[in-house]
C-alpha cells in the first residue's frame, strides 16, 4: 500500500511484484471475495509506482488550526526505492525551516511489520542519534500526520477488503477498501482507502481511532504524471475531525534523476550534507 | 526566514541564516571570590551559518562564526570561528578541510568518547559548546562501516571566565601563558582514527586518539599566585555503543587514556525509555539514567569530578507547532554528595523568534571540585532572532 500518505508517494516498495502474478491479478480485481479483490486493488496502485529508483523533491507543510493561525516549515524529502522481501523504502527528510530546526534531518530506513530504523541528526551538536521507532501514533513536527502516516507504508502492512465503488465529489469514480493495519502501535483501528480507478492512484483516505471515530481525513489533489509514467499528488491535505486542524502539504517539482545511492541513505551522510 | 535560493531540487543551493541574541543570566548569590560579578551578567551574541551545496550535493562549504559582547566580563567577550570547512564526496570517499565541529558520543551527561574539538568552557557549564577545530579529514564508507582518519594540525586552549567571571576556580587560571607536554606546542598536531557501523540494533563506533589533551593539568605557581594550564600529550582508545529496541536505548561509552604517566579507564554506561503520547496527549516523556565512572589517581593527571556519579533526567517533547521542549537532570557525585542540575526550556515564538530558559544548580556537599561554584547557581534567559 503505498501513496497512502504524502511521503508515501515517494516511498514505495516493489515487494510481492513478480511479473507471473499479473494474470491471477486481473482475475482478482473483480473477484466476489472482498478481501481477495480488496489487495488486488492495493497492489495495482503499488506496481504503479514500481521502479522509480530514486526521487527528491522539496516541499512545503502548513500547520493551520481552527483560529486560521497558520505554521509553515519548508522541507525537502529523499526516497530510495529498495527491493526485497521484508524491506521498506528508505529516506531523508531534512527540514529548512523554522530557521531554528534549519539541517535537522531524519533518515528513515523502513521495514514491513518490524519497527523501521530511524536516525535523528541535530546540527548544532552535529549529532547523529539513533531513535526510538516505536513512535507510530505520535504527531510528527507537531502536523496533524502521524509518524506511521508518514514512514514508508508498504503492501504487506495492511489486511484489505473491497467495500465497494463510489464517486467522489469531483466526480471521480474510486474503489474504496478497508484497509487494517498489520503493524504494532497502530493509532487506528482501520482506514478507508479510496482508490482512482483509472489512474490507480489513492484519492482519499479516511482514519478511524482506536474508538472506531473518523479522526482524520487525508485529501490527495493535483496528481500530476511524470515523463517516467509515474503519478505524484502535489497538493495534500490531512483535516483532524476532532481538533479543527488542518496540515496542508504543497510539494514542488518530483526530481527522479538525482543522483542518490544506498550510501546517502546511511546515518553517515545526515551529517554531510 | 532563511535567504535560500533554491529554484528546484536538482540546483545548488545557499542558504544564510544570520542569528542575534540577547541573553541575561542571574545569579541570585552573593558571589565568593573577590571582584566576581553580582546578579546580573547581560550579553549581546552574533553568529549565524551560511551553507552552500553544490547541484550533485557533492561538495558543501559551511561557515559558522561566533561572537559574544558579554556587559561583565572581558575574557566572555570573544570571537571564535565554529566551522568554516569545504567537505567534498568522490564515490565511496570523502575529504574535509577547514575548522570544524565532530561529535562522537551515544550518553546524555557527559560524552567521554568525543575528544576532537576544545569544549567552549567560558560558553556554557556543561559540554554542550565546542570551540572550531582545524582538521583535514579523510573519509571512506564502506560496506562493513565507515572510517575516517583526522590530522588536527592546530590544537585550541581552553578559554575561561575572567577575575570579573562566575563559575571559575579561585586563585585564577592564567590562560595566557599555558605549557604544553609536547615539543611544537600548539601546532604539534594530533592525529585521530574513527569507524561506525550499524548492525542491526546496534549503532557501534570505535575510536584512537594520539595528541595533545584537550582538557589540561591545572599546575599552580606561587609567583603570581594563580594556576597555569599544563596540556599534556594523551593516547586515547575507545568504544561507544548503543542499542535501540523499541523505547529503549541502552548505551555505554567507555575509554582508556594515557596521560602523565598514568593509565585509566572511563566510562559511562546508561538508558534512555520514552514514553510515547503520555495520557492520550502528543507529549513524550524519556527517562535518563546513566552511571559514570573513572579510575584515574595518579597526581599527574587533570582533575575529574566524574569519578563515581550517577546522572538522572527527564525530556519532555511537546511534538507542538512551537517544538516546546524541556531537558532536566541532575548528576551526583556518590561519594562527595556534589550535585549539579540543570533545567533547559525551549519553545519558538512566531516563525523567527527561540527562547530559551536553562537553569544550573549547584550543591558542592563536600566536593572540592564543585565548591568553586556553589554559589553561583543561576537561571539564563535567551532569546534569539533568525534573519
Amino acid at each position: 500500500m503505498k501513496q497512502f500518505t504524502p511521503i508515501l508517494v515517494l516511498i514505495l516498495a516493489l515487494f510481492g511484484k513478480t511479473p507471473g502474478v499479473l494474470a491471477q491479478t486481473a482475475e482478482a480485481l473483480i473477484s466476489d471475495d472482498p478481501k481477495v479483490r480488496g489487495y488486488a486493488i492495493a497492489e495495482r496502485n503499488d506496481r504503479t509506482d514500481a521502479g522509480f529508483g530514486s526521487s527528491s523533491v522539496e516541499l512545503t507543510m502548513t500547520l493551520a488550526d481552527p483560529r486560521g493561525r497558520e505554521t509553515t516549515r519548508e522541507l525537502r524529502i529523499d526516497t530510495l526505492e529498495k527491493e526485497g522481501a521484508g524491506n521498506g523504502d528508505w529516506s531523508v527528510t531534512r527540514f529548512f525551516s523554522p530557521p531554528d530546526v534549519e539541517g535537522t534531518a531524519l533518515l528513515s530506513q523502513a521495514r514491513i511489520l518490524e519497527s523501521d530504523n530511524q536516525w535523528l541528526y541535530l546540527p548544532a551538536l552535529r549529532r547523529t542519534k539513533r531513535i526510538s521507532s516505536s513512535n507510530k501514533s505520535g504527531p510528527f513536527v507537531g502536523s496533524e500526520f502521524a509518524f506511521e502516516d508518514l514512514t514508508a507504508n508498504e503492501l504487506g502492512k495492511y489486511e484489505y477488503i473491497y467495500l465497494g465503488t463510489e464517486t467522489l465529489e469531483d466526480g471521480t469514480e474510486v474503489d474504496k477498501l478497508q484497509c487494517t493495519p498489520r503493524y504494532d502501535r497502530s493509532g487506528y483501528t482501520k482506514l478507508h482507502c479510496l482508490f482512482d480507478t483509472t489512474t490507480f492512484q489513492a484519492r482519499r483516505l479516511e482514519f478511524f481511532d482506536r474508538g472506531g471515530n473518523l479522526l482524520k481525513t487525508l485529501d490527495l489533489l493535483d496528481y500530476r504524471q511524470y515523463e517516467s509514467g509515474y503519478y505524484r499528488s502535489h497538493r495534500q491535505v490531512m483535516q483532524n475531525h476532532l481538533t479543527g486542524k488542518s496540515t496542508t502539504l504543497v510539494f514542488g517539482d518530483f526530481d527522479f534523476g538525482v543522483d542518490l545511492d544506498r550510501r546517502d541513505f546511511e546515518p553517515a551522510a545526515l551529517e554531510a550534507f | 526566514m532563511p535567504a535560500a535560493l533554491c529554484p528546484g531540487a536538482a540546483a545548488q543551493t545557499l542558504r544564510v541564516t544570520p542569528e542575534v541574541a540577547v541573553e541575561a543570566r542571574l545569579f541570585p548569590e552573593s558571589p565568593q571570590f573577590d571582584d566576581q560579578l553580582e546578579t546580573l551578567q547581560p550579553s549581546l551574541i552574533l553568529t549565524g551559518d551560511l551553507r552552500w551545496t553544490s547541484k550533485e550535493r557533492h561538495t558543501r562549504i559551511l561557515f559558522e562564526p561566533f561572537v559574544r559582547l558579554d556587559g561583565q566580563d572581558n575574557e566572555r567577550t570573544y570571537g571564535d570561528i565554529r566551522e568554516a570547512s569545504v567537505t567534498r564526496r568522490f564515490g565511496e570517499w570523502d575529504l574535509l578541510l577547514g575548522v570544524t565541529q565532530v561529535f562522537w558520543g551515544v550518553a546524555e551527561s557527559r560524552n567521554i568518547v568525543d575528544v576532537i574539538n576544545q569544549f567552549d568552557t567560558v560558553e556554557d557549564f556543561d559540554q554542550g559548546e565546542k570551540l572550531g577545530q582545524p582538521a583535514i579529514r579523510v573519509g571512506r564508507r564502506t560496506d562493513i562501516g565507515r572510517f575516517q582518519a583526522y590530522y588536527l594540525p592546530f590544537f585550541r586552549e581552553q578559554i575561561l571566565p575572567g577575575r570579573d567571571g562566575r563559575l571559575r576556580i579561585n586563585p585564577l587560571v592564567d590562560t595566557d601563558n599555558a605549557d604544553f607536554e609536547r615539543d611544537g606546542k600548539q601546532w604539534a598536531g594530533d592525529f585521530a582514527l574513527r569507524y561506525t557501523n550499524t548492525v542491526g540494533k546496534f549503532d557501534i563506533g570505535l575510536h584512537g586518539f594520539y595528541g595533545t589533551s584537550r582538557n589540561p593539568q591545572l599546575v599552580f605557581d606561587k609567583n603570581t599566585n594563580s594556576f597555569t594550564p599544563f596540556y599534556q600529550e594523551r593516547t586515547q582508545g575507545g568504544a561507544d555503543i548503543q542499542y535501540t529496541d523499541g523505547p529503549w536505548l541502552l548505551k555505554l561509552e567507555s575509554a582508556g587514556a594515557n596521560v602523565g604517566g598514568d593509565s585509566f579507564l572511563s566510562s559511562v554506561v546508561g538508558f534512555e525509555y520514552t514514553f510515547f503520547g503520555v495520557r492520550g496527549s502528543s507529549i513524550d516523556v524519556g527517562l535518563i539514567g546513566e552511571y559514570l565512572y573513572d579510575d584515574r589517581e595518579g597526581s599527574d593527571v587533570p582533575v575529574t569530578t566524574f569519578e563515581n556519579d550517577a546522572f538522572a533526567g527527564t525530556r519532555i517533547t511537546f511534538n507542538d507547532t512551537q517544538d516546546t521542549e524541556v531537558l532536566a537532570g541532575a548528576i551526583v557525585d556518590t561519594k562527595t554528595g556534589g550535585l549539579i542540575g540543570s533545567l533547559e526550556f525551549q519553545r519558538r515564538l512566531g516563525a523567527n523568534m527561540l527562547v530559551e530558559v536553562e537553569g544550573r544548580f549547584f550543591d558542592a556537599s563536600n566536593d572540592p571540585l564543585v565548591q568553586p561554584f556553589d554559589q553561583d547557581s543561576h537561571l539564563t534567559i535567551r532569546l534569539t532572532r533568525y534573519f
